[in-house]
């Protein structure tokens, strides 16, 4: 049984698994991550075991578990073991993760002030954040899971684990950013091509610096359609982003609050956009204004 | 070496030894207290004292989470009894929900999953029909085997779930199975309760220990039993020390209804895992099956996994045995493990693989 130890941001995870080379490739996405948290506490245990033990070895098939876990999770591929163990660390932040408000944004932050892109997915998010992680004024804080702390005019808190590209956005960002940062190309995954990207040193260095949210936006990329800007209301707001969240009903008071209070001094935006370069003109006019 | 199960127990008992623990103590009680569903517990054990940022950020979450979630259960205490009360009949709260509203001692830390209640056996088609109506589901489908199970031969009907808040009640009529070799009085049970302010009623404390112990010792596999032997460690103490003659009048209650071995054997184990004080009169030999309980209770490892399987198996025979006649057993292992065949062949059908 291997073990490996991770950080993002504020959560320490223990990845254990029979299969060495999972988690080897796991090792190799992580190396510039905070290492040597053998004498930690962590928060989340997770395992990668064999469906079966013949499924160890015949047609190698994983079954994804941890503290917190759903009944019916699907196992995976071996070859996909990376991506599912990706998915098992995101499942322990959205079931147990409650020391935050957990929503399922994109983030990043110019100095110490922050936008936060939220939408399902399919919407442009990910391409959207995976865009700015790798523009020189932003700094990267995450794709996925944005953490918003329980306090009036709440705090974001980067969770800058490897961005997830998936099919268009992988060329896109291939020709961004260095080779020696991307994982291994994952084909016929549920969501086809998937490749992910470690964010930039700095990203990751600043993992424990949190920002001051300033922007919400509401991507929609549509191929060809003109750029456009709606202005979304506090309560229009409030509902994408509650409703967006793995956590926020279950933490009563404080989570409304909290979130209340950032809907009511956050500017908030629906955009549409047809290509990168409008993208992130409309972010950077939007900024500017806010 | 102390396995993380009895850290655990340990730490419940006294609190001031977690000032002692290693990172790699915390990381095996964490996973465990996880899986016994007593994390939240020992947070509220171990308020104020100075605990590694770690461990203390990990209990306090675990404490905040089960305070809203008895949140959530008091708001469908208060929905059901709106919905039940004026039926006219006695509606008693059991387990979390009594401790919940009563404030009792198991309280601080306890999370709450279901709200359990009993009603006389003669109105509960009535209170069933009432939430019914008032918007409670039943979450098994009608006319398939596990429905008529519940009907048939259970102690309670199969759960309700609201349908918008999600919540589950489980509507009782006894708190054993008929079909096992105990019957539990319930009738005098639902006589003796008492009756809390606003009408909702919760058992005497001979009978909510004695529930409690039942719940534990006789009706399973003693999975889940740390947080039952917890409850009762805390009833125990607590009603021990505001009425003197409590342990007496709990034998002569639980003697009256044939249910000395089983409060017998949980207070055992909860003097075992918790240190409760059991007076002579209360105490019992050790038999096999004491010993087996003890250690799939103290049997899992620093990743929460249960590690005794030969325990667990004979006490899973044992929990049947104890529940339902020899072929009664027999036809109803035969269908579930037809109906698990053929869950797993759809399964392997959709997925592929």
């Amino acid at each position: 049984m291997k073990r490996v130890r991770l950080r993002i941001g504020p959560a320490i995870f223990e990845l254990r698994s029979p299969f060495r080379s999972v988690l080897t490739e796991v090792e190799a996405l992580y190396r510039r991550y905070p290492q040597n948290l053998d004498g930690e506490i962590f928060d989340f245990s997770v395992t990668g075991l064999p469906v079966s033990p013949w499924r160890r070895f015949l047609r190698p098939s994983i079954m994804f578990g941890g503290d917190f876990s759903l009944a019916d999770i699907v196992p995976v591929e071996k070859r996909l073991g990376l991506l599912g163990f990706e998915m098992a660390i995101n499942l322990q932040m959205a079931l147990g993760y409650l020391r935050h408000i957990v929503v399922h944004a994109a983030s990043a932050a110019k100095d110490d002030e922050a936008i936060l892109i939220t939408g399902e997915s399919g919407s442009g998010k990910s391409t959207l954040s995976a865009l700015l992680s790798y523009q020189a004024r932003w700094r990267h804080m995450g794709d996925e899971l944005a953490l918003l702390s329980l306090e009036t005019r709440p705090l974001l808190h980067p969770y800058p684990r490897p961005i997830s590209l998936k099919n268009e956005s992988i060329p896109v960002m291939e020709s961004r950013a260095p080779e020696d940062r991307f994982g291994p190309l994952l084909t016929d995954t549920v969501k086809g091509d998937v490749r992910h990207l470690v964010p930039p040193q700095r990203a990751i260095e600043q993992m424990d610096r949190p920002a001051l949210p300033k922007l919400v936006i509401c991507p929609h990329f549509e191929a060809g359609r003109e750029p456009a800007v709606r202005r979304m209301t506090e309560s229009e707001c409030y509902v994408r982003l509650s409703t967006a969240s793995t956590n926020q009903l279950r933490l009563g008071e404080r989570g409304f609050d909290a979130m209340v209070s950032l809907v009511k001094t956050v500017p908030a935006y629906d955009i549409s956009y047809g290509s990168s370069e409008d993208a992130l003109k409309l972010v950077d006019e939007l900024w500017q204004q806010a | 070496m102390t396995g993380p199960s009895m850290l655990l127990f340990e730490a419940l008992r006294e609190p001031e030894r977690l000032l002692a623990l290693t990172a790699k103590d915390w990381n095996g009680l964490i996973r465990v207290g996880r899986a016994e569903r007593l994390l939240a517990t020992l947070g509220t054990r171990a308020e104020g004292l100075a605990l590694p940022v770690r461990a203390a950020a990990i209990l306090e979450e675990a404490r905040l989470d089960a305070e809203r979630g008895q949140d959530r259960i008091r708001f469908e205490i208060d929905r059901m009894a709106e919905t039940l009360l004026p039926l006219g009949f006695p509606v008693v709260l059991l387990k979390g929900g009594a401790f919940l509203m009563a404030g009792l001692s198991p309280l601080p830390g306890r999370e709450i999953g279901d709200l359990d209640i009993l009603v006389p056996r003669d109105r509960i088609g009535e209170a069933e029909r009432t939430l019914r109506e008032a918007g409670w589901i039943s979450v098994k489908a009608s006319g398939g085997y596990d429905d008529s199970y519940y009907r048939e031969w259970m102690h309670e009907l199969p759960p309700l779930a609201h349908r918008s808040r999600g919540n589950v009640i489980d509507l009782h009529h006894n708190v054993l199975p008929p079909t096992g070799r105990l019957a539990p009085d319930a009738a005098g049970m639902i006589d003796r309760a008492v009756r809390l302010p606003g009408g909702l009623f919760i058992l005497s404390p001979e009978d909510m220990l004695i529930h409690a112990a039942l719940h534990v010792a006789y009706d399973g596999d003693f999975h889940g039993g740390a947080r039952n032997l917890w409850d009762i460690d805390r009833l125990f103490r607590a009603f021990s020390s505001a009425d003197a003659a409590f342990a007496e009048s709990l034998r002569d209650t639980a003697r009256a209804q044939g249910l000395m071995l089983p409060v017998r054997r949980a207070l055992f184990l909860a003097q075992a895992l918790y240190g409760t004080p059991v007076p002579a009169a209360l105490s019992k030999r050790t038999d096999p099956v004491d010993i087996l309980a003890k250690r799939k209770l103290q049997g899992r490892d620093r990743y929460g996994r249960q590690r005794t399987p030969v325990a667990d198996f004979i006490l899973y025979a044992r929990g049947h045995w104890l529940r339902m006649p020899p072929f009664m057993l027999v036809r109803h292992l035969w269908t579930k493990w037809r109906a698990r065949r053929r869950e797993a062949r759809d399964a392997t059908r959709r997925t592929g693989r």
